[in-house]
This record gives structure tokens, sequence and C-alpha cells, in this order.
């Protein structure tokens, strides 16, 4: 019978049905960070149990980890703590740590597909939401909390409830000057902030089969802001090209068997899928959020809604959202003042995604009174950039160009907004407060839609600011 | 490790009103940094609860006739965002013990059931009503029946409904799923012998 991808890897990792009717899943690989897993280790000695399988289990830190600051201890001392705590209990159960003076660390979801440890048909558990990200390679990968990283730790696998699976296609071409942030925020906004509940996504169709790994990464990061607890592409030539001659990829012999196995994980052609959505990509624009979920988006050339047009709950949403974000209702987003400008993030801090900015980037100059900070999502992308020249471009702009980690994000760390500022951002959400000042403001959109906020000191449409035309 | 069968919570409810509230909501990133989860109550809805000078903000849960509430009400997508399993962790470490909302977001509902925090879905309407019942008379005790899923206030029952596996586990004993697992080892270790990549 005809299987999709999420079927195939869930029944070849179930090792039974618990007695509530949940799946004991096996988990193939365990990511762990400074902020969610600490504890965890803490309830594991409690409890007297013992990593069951070290091997399986990679650690790193992202999260906390001052990004213009590389000496040790760290200023802030609770997170001095967590990453003291977190190295010390992976030196303990024997589990594989990129520090910072390995010069492979960086956010989780960046270091995994690059050392080739994210690979096609596997499970993936990680204690943050974005884990949806690997799904990129065809893995099923989701965001965990505390204690079921305690049951990861302790035995491999996890209780967890089946999910459906929607097939979202995009077909056709983007339009120049549309990247993969606008396909997912445009899918975000489609469906609904909790439209994915229940679901996987199945992202395909022209627009993903053409997509580098990079791009997917983008979207499937995403999935879990549309509701979605995991988000995968079908693994293709694209991921095999990706993975071949990674540190953890398969070598020799084994790397035939494993592009062979990969490539029979596929979803196969007439498979049945709970739902499918398709879009067009020729509709997808430049998007940017105006409000304070991710799915309060619009195109760059639209106008900010007005809840006097819209009804009941929607009116109060709009009305909520535009009250924090101190935007008028109906005026153009076009032009809203920033103050700060982020790149980065585990959705956009990629070599493609510094690459691609520093394009458009050379010769031009951050707006006066604009913050402009770029952070490269890990040791590797910073060491890319740097043999590329692509650290001076953002340099001699006048970015500052920082060490690998979430920074801005979630400002855990040291980079935070300040007072009610402004921020056109790169990563993947604009709550309330989310990048840490309680009034802070952010608006989501792609790293060259950063960029032209950036040298205009204003939201602006990146194709008018850089000229960009079909390439 | 024998857990408390979780058939019914009953207490007094508070209403935070709102669709989509987020766990940075629900707790902000920067009170994120603890190795345990000890004393989270207190950041529970911080910024929205608190002036930068650590004074009160008007908020339901600052207001005095709703102090010792146990069940939680709001709206829709509830927990929505980030895997912190902070948030749930600062709700009960508050003293709340049950949500009531019209949906919530999979993976605060799986953190929370994981707690032995029951979250309960109910229409907009009945929602409503409780949050009328409470706001008439905040004493209005609140009993949510998990076996049953129903919800009785004020002389009032109404349906509520529970995810079969997660009202299994609360009124089994069986939420923290840890024991369960640990039993399924051996079974485990032969699913990975199986995949190549666990054991290269």
């Amino acid at each position: 019978m005809a299987r999709t991808l999420f079927e195939k890897v869930w029944s070849a990792h179930t090792v039974r049905t618990l007695a509530s009717g949940q799946t004991q899943l096996l988990v193939g690989t365990h990511l762990i960070h400074e902020v969610t897993s600490p504890q965890a280790f803490g309830m594991m000695r409690d409890l007297g149990l013992k990593v069951a399988m070290p091997h399986r289990t990679f650690a790193t830190v992202d999260h906390i980890v001052p990004t213009d600051q590389v000496s040790e201890p760290y200023a802030d001392p609770l997170a001095d703590a967590m990453i003291k705590e977190l190295r010390k209990s992976c030196a303990e159960s024997g589990i594989t740590f990129f520090d910072r003076s390995t010069g492979k660390q960086g956010i989780v979801h960046i270091v995994g597909p690059e050392q080739g440890i994210t690979q096609p048909g596997t499970t993936i558990a990680c204690g943050d939401s974005h884990t949806s990200t690997h799904g990129a390679f065809g893995a099923i990968a989701f965001g965990i909390g505390t204690t079921q990283i305690r049951d990861v730790l302790a035995t491999q696998t996890m209780a967890l409830g089946k999910l459906k699976v929607r097939r979202i296609e995009v077909n056709g071409r983007l339009r120049p000057g549309v990247y993969a942030k606008d396909v997912i925020l445009h899918i975000i906004f489609t469906l609904g902030v909790n439209g994915g509940t229940g679901y996987a996504y199945e992202y395909a169709g022209d627009v993903f089969e053409r997509f580098s790994m990079e791009e997917r990464m983008t979207v499937c990061n995403m999935s879990i802001e549309g509701g979605a607890r995991a988000g995968y592409v079908n693994p293709d030539e694209t991921t095999f090209a990706y993975l071949k001659g990674r540190p953890y990829s398969p070598k020799g012999a084994q790397w035939e068997a494993a592009v062979a196995e990969w490539r029979a994980t596929a979803s196969d052609p007439g498979c049945a899928y709970d739902d499918i959505v398709r879009m067009d990509a020729a509709e997808i624009a430049p998007t940017v959020t105006w409000g304070i979920n991710p799915g309060q988006g619009i195109p760059i050339t639209a106008s900010i809604p007005d809840p006097a047009k819209a009804r009941g709950d929607e009116r109060a949403s709009i009305e909520e959202a535009l009250a924090y974000m101190k935007l008028s209702p109906g005026a153009p987003i076009k032009g809203t003042k920033i103050d700060v400008a982020f790149l980065g993030s585990c959705t956009n801090g990629r070599l493609s995604d510094f690459q691609e900015v520093a394009r458009f980037l050379k010769g031009r100059r951050v707006a006066p009174g604009v913050k402009a900070i770029a952070v490269p999502g890990s040791q590797g992308v910073g060491l890319l950039c740097a043999e590329l020249g692509i650290d001076k471009v953002f340099r001699d702009a006048g970015f500052e160009w920082r060490n690998a980690g979430c920074s801005m994000c979630l400002a855990m760390n040291p980079d935070k907004l300040v007072g009610d500022q402004l921020c056109a951002s790169s990563s993947n959400r604009n709550f309330k407060g989310r990048q840490g000042s309680p009034t802070g403001r952010t608006i989501l959109m792609s790293p060259v839609m950063v960029a032209a906020a950036a040298v205009t000191g204003s939201v602006s449409d990146a194709r008018d600011v850089f000229g960009v035309s079909a390439n | 490790m024998a857990l408390e069968k979780i058939t019914r919570v009953a207490g007094r409810a508070v209403n935070v009103p709102g669709n989509d509230i987020d766990t940075d909501r629900i707790i902000p990133a920067r009170y994120l940094k603890c190795v345990t989860f000890d004393g989270l109550g207190e950041f529970l809805f911080y910024d929205v609860r608190k002036n930068a000078d650590g004074s009160d903000k008007p908020h339901p849960l600052n207001d005095a006739r709703f102090k010792g509430a146990s069940i939680l009400l709001s709206g829709a997508n509830f927990g929505c965002g980030s895997s912190r399993e902070h948030a749930p962790q600062a709700l009960q470490k508050f003293g709340i013990r049950a949500v009531i909302a019209e949906g919530f977001a999979e993976i605060f509902y799986g953190n929370s059931v994981t707690l032995g925090m029951p979250c309960v879905a109910a229409s907009r309407e009945v929602i409503a009503a409780i949050a009328a019942a409470v706001e008439a008379d905040p004493g209005t005790v609140v009993t949510i029946d998990v076996a049953n899923q129903r919800v009785s206030f004020a002389g009032r029952v109404a349906d509520v409904s529970v995810r079969e596996s997660a009202r299994d586990a609360l009124i089994n004993g069986r939420w923290d799923p840890i024991g369960e697992l640990v039993d399924g080892a051996s079974d485990a270790a032969a699913v990975a012998s199986k995949l190549r990549y666990m054991t290269a």
C-alpha cells in the first residue's frame, strides 16, 4: 500500500503501543542545548536513571551564549551556570558536545544539518519548538518539553500520539525578490497560526523541488508557527548532494546503501493524505508581519488591516495587535520607521541567507540611527562567511558582525531590544516582548527585506531598494 | 512510581481572556535561566502582570478576588509558540491545577498532561458562562470531571473534551509515562538494532 514518508518513518520507529493509546516512539537522534535540557539531567538523577544512548545524543550551546563575548565566565552568571551544568552533564554521560572551543558550535538546528547528523528517514527530538527545521531532510522532527527530554535521555523513546499529514503543494514559480521566508509566512497567513494543530506538514510541489536545502529548512523551521508540530520535505537528489561528505554522513559502501534507503523513505506516488492544500507560487509577495503573531502578515505593498472592517474576534485581535505595535489601521506598512535590524536565527542564519544579502548590501550603508546586527547561525557559517569576505561586506555597511548563537531572536543573551524599539527581523516570532523588551516590537521578514529596512531606516520593498528584477 | 489518578479538578477559577496566548507571554524568555523549575510561579505572565519597577499592572491574576484560583480560563490556541516546559511549570507552580480553553497548541498540551495538569477544551459559550459566573461570584467552585468530560459550576453542567490518550493517562494515574517507557527498553533496543543510522 502506498504510504507517506511520515507513515513509513513512524512505523519504523514504533516500539509499542502504551496503555494510554499513545505510541512509544524511538527517537533516533536527540539534540540538546543549555536552556531546556540541564533540568532534565536533574530529573534523571532524582529517579536514578542514566542516559540510554549517549552516542545518539548531541549537545551544543545557542540560546544564551553572548555573541559579543567569547571568554568565560560570561557576564551573566545565570547563563554561565547553565552552560557549565550542561557541559558537566554531557561529560559525565559521554555525550558529544559541540562546545565553542570545537569550532562546531551554533544554533542546534543549524549544527545538526551542517554536521550531517540530520538524515532522511530518522526521528529527531529536541527541547525546542523549531526542531521541525530538520524535516527539510525528510526526517520526522519535533520539539519537546523538558520532562520529555528526560524520557528521551533515559530511554531514547517518548510517548507521542500519531499526527495526521497535510500535504501543502506550492506550484509554479516564485517571483523575483520572493524568498523561502515569504513562502512560509504566506502559508501561515493562509492556514492560520493554529491551522496545523494535530498535523505534520508535507511541503511539496515545484517550488520545494527547486529549493536548496537551506531554503527548505527555512520553511520547515516555521511549521510550528502554523501550529504543526512537524513539517518535512521528501528527500531527493538535492538532499543527498547536501549530505555527501559531511562529518556524520555515511561513508563508502554505507553511503550507497543509505541513499537507497533514503530514496525509499519518500512518500509513495498515490499515497493518501488527511488533507491537501495547493497554492500558486506566483501569488506570493514579499511578506511582512504587522501584528503580534506570525500569522498576522501582509504583502509589503498592502496596508495595515483596519479593525473597523473586521468582525468579532478578528477585530479584537487586530485592535490588540495594533495597540501593541503602535501602528495605524489602513496605513501602508511600507515606510514604518525601524530602530533595529536583526539578521540571523535558526530560520535565516545560514550561509545562503548572508550570501544573498551581501549581493545587495555591497556599497550600501545602514541608515543613521539604526542598530544593525548580523549573527551567523553557527561557527561554521561564520567561518564560511569570513572565507568569502561576506562578513566584511556587512561590517563595511555598518552591521555589527557577531559570533554564533540565537541572539535577538529570543533575547536570552545580552542582545535585546530596548523600550518600544521596532525591529526588522529575519527570525520566527513577533510575540509581545519576544525580543527582550516587554514593549519591544518585531516585524518578521526575509533577510533581504531586513537589509532593505536597514539601509533605508524603514520597512521597505527590497525589490525597489535593490532594483530586483527577473534574474 | 504510583501517580495520582486525576479524575476531577475542583477549585475557584480565573479568566485570562484572549486568543493565541503564547508561551513567551506565559513566561518571558529571560526567566528561563534556571537549572530547576522551582520558583517559576513568580514569573507567570510577568510582562502583562508587572510594570518595569515590579509593581502590579491590572491583570486578573493580580486581582485579589481571584487569588487562590486553581483553574485558568482562556481562549483559542492557548500555549502556542515555544516548547518551553517552563510555561506549564510556571502555571503549576503558581497554583494552577487545570486549564480550560477553546483550544491548545500541541506541544503545550503534551507538556501539561505530562505534569498532571489537565487541559480541557470547551466551547466559547461554556467558557463565557463560567467566566460570567466567576465574575459574579469569585467564590464559585468550578469542577472539572476529567473522566466524564464535564464541567460543573453555579448549578450548571456542560460538556468539555479531553483528548482520549490524555484522559486515559490522567484518570489512570499514568500521565508521567517514564515508568512504562523504561519497561519498554528492550523492545526499543530491538527496534534501534534494525535501523542503519542507529547502529553505525
